[in-house]
């Protein structure tokens, strides 16, 4: 700020150039843009803390498939595979899945009554282990079962679960264009009211101008206006978006599915989410700046 | 910043042009010195106002070359305006004042501008305004002051920060002649108390003759004359100001122009 260059008193900026508050549209575009953001934002940082859950409990995992037609030999084999992969080092527990887990399993598709010696069931052995196991690792532990047991098939449960991570991936890409979108269609919006309002006011610019009024002055003056118009827009936008996302993450949570529950916001999401109407009036001011930076650059 | 004391203004031939229409005004070359009071006269359309612009900043000239307190205008950058338009006072032929403020924000707005403390602000601009007779309707709208009220509005901005340039265009076209003599004697009191330079562009001719020995520079269809030799010779530096109170005879809020 140069000598000359004295800030005007707020009063005084209030008076040369009144705010419109809610009467014009501005407020109005930033509180629908502020809500999308915000929905777009939670939508995106739930689809991430959904996938987090889903790979915890789901990618440290693998399943063992004992396909044997006769009972007792199914059960034998089951056995000595456990045995050979209780010995393994990435292995931290393991269970054979009794063979009553599995006909409950399949009574929605089968029907009840059925047996093991009618519908011949593979055994199954849910495997958990240390860490998220490389392809190699579990190849290993398949030729440490082949000794043991041939015929045998390990399923991690990861790589059948990779789709449904590539899908939420390509939805929290979404969700950030959306964003970087909606800020642009932010900017946008404040670059032409901002060009309006200095139309509308042009003459009181002139006449602060050959008072000895600077750039500067003018240019605070008219991000005050802003200012004041995108804070509004902002706070009845955020309270929106939050008040949606809330009843959308009530109405999940009361579907009571283990994989939608993951899928809730953290208080650091919910700091993101607080800080988002803060983005939108900086950037409202960052672009009213420039914008009436440039209008004051085109007068004498 | 350098500045040379025997002249506050100078013009060297300066033309100002609109498009490719002939020139409004042709061959300007003047000096004006500091504490001297000079009256712009001319028809209508001879180009009072587009010279009036070229003083107050608000337009440069097609060619030639304006020095002003000191410094070349031509080359001066644009940030660097402000600074020089505060030291200017500038009473316009449509008031320009501004619509949604009162008329005492209206007069306080050059002092606030400049960073005047606000205690400083009201002093002055309650006794500039008591002097100009609008102590009363100093929370008025522009819009709801007569255009005699609103010219004195005008003039009260226009000199609120004791200029070391006073520039008015037609500035007694409103009022009465009572009120008018007596806004030629605040200009008066500026120009003697403070050592402002003061150009008044008027028609009015019983005003000139108020003032004794007045400098006149004359415009016809763009070009200068100067029956008074005004441009000429330097003139005496200030007039004696007519006995009486004034704003300026007691220390007020005092602006970043004066000279004095």
């Amino acid at each position: 700020m140069s000598d000359h260059d004295h800030p005007i008193d707020a009063r005084e900026a209030a008076r040369l150039l009144p705010t419109s508050r809610f009467k014009g549209p501005i407020p109005w575009v930033i509180a629908i843009l502020m809500a999308l953001v915000v929905i777009a934002a939670a939508g995106g940082l739930a689809l991430g803390n959904l996938a987090d859950t889903a790979r915890a409990d789901l990618s440290n995992a693998v399943t063992v498939q004992i396909i044997e037609a006769n009972p007792q030999t199914r059960a034998e084999r089951a056995q000595a595979a456990a045995a050979a992969l209780a010995s393994q080092p990435l292995v931290v527990s393991l269970r054979i899945v009794p063979e009553e887990e599995l006909i409950g399993l399949l009574e929605p598709w089968l029907g009840t009554g059925v047996g093991g010696e009618d519908v011949p069931i593979p055994a199954l052995i849910d495997v958990e282990l240390s860490r998220r196991a490389t392809a190699s690792e579990i190849a290993g532990l398949q030729t440490a079962l082949d000794r043991a047991v041939p015929g045998t098939k390990i399923d991690a449960q990861s790589t059948w679960l990779r789709p449904v991570y590539d899908a939420l991936a390509a939805l929290q890409w979404l969700a950030l264009a959306l964003i970087a979108l909606v800020a642009i269609a932010t900017a946008g919006a404040v670059w032409l009211a901002a060009r309006s309002a200095f139309a509308n006011h042009r003459e009181t610019v002139q006449i602060i101008h050959l008072l000895g009024g600077t750039d500067n002055q003018i240019t605070r003056i008219f991000q005050r206006s802003v200012t004041i118009e995108a804070s509004l827009g902002a706070l009845v936008g955020a309270a929106v978006g939050v008040a949606v996302v809330w009843l959308l993450g009530f109405q999940f949570a009361a579907l009571g599915s283990g994989m939608i529950g993951g899928a809730s916001l953290t208080a650091s999401d919910w700091v993101i989410v607080a800080a988002i109407p803060l983005a939108g009036v900086l950037l409202a001011l960052l672009t009213a700046r420039i914008t009436i930076s440039l209008a004051l650059r085109a007068m004498l | 910043m350098t500045e040379r004391a025997s002249e506050i203004v100078k013009f060297d031939n300066v033309g100002v042009r609109y498009g490719a229409d002939q020139e409004v005004l042709s061959d300007l070359s003047f000096t004006l010195y500091p504490g001297s009071f000079y009256f712009l006269t001319g028809a209508s359309g001879a180009g009072k106002t587009t010279l009036l612009k070229l003083l107050y900043l608000a337009q440069r000239p097609s060619r030639g070359g304006i020095r002003m307190f000191g410094r070349d205008m031509i080359t001066l950058p644009r940030a660097d305006l402000p600074d020089f338009r505060r030291r200017l006072g500038v009473v316009f032929q449509d008031f320009r004042l501004i619509e949604h403020i009162s008329a005492f924000d209206n007069v306080a707005l050059p002092l606030r501008l400049a960073g005047v403390e606000e205690p400083r602000v009201l002093k002055a601009v309650h006794d500039m305004l008591d002097w100009v007779n609008l102590a009363d309707r100093a929370q008025a709208l522009p819009a709801t002051l007569s255009g005699g009220e609103q010219q004195r509005v005008a003039i009260a901005r226009a000199v609120i920060a004791r200029p070391q340039l006073l520039l008015a265009d037609e500035p007694t076209g409103n009022v009465d002649p009572e009120m008018a003599l007596k806004l030629l004697r605040l200009f008066e009191a500026l120009n003697a108390r403070v050592g402002t330079t003061v150009v008044v562009a008027t028609h009015d001719v019983q005003l000139i003759q108020q003032m004794p020995d007045p400098l006149i520079m004359r415009l016809h269809k763009g070009r200068l004359a100067d029956p008074t030799r005004a441009l000429r010779y330097p003139p005496a530096r200030t007039r004696s100001p007519q006995p009486g109170r004034d704003p300026f005879s007691a220390e007020g809020a005092g602006g970043n122009g004066g000279q004095a």
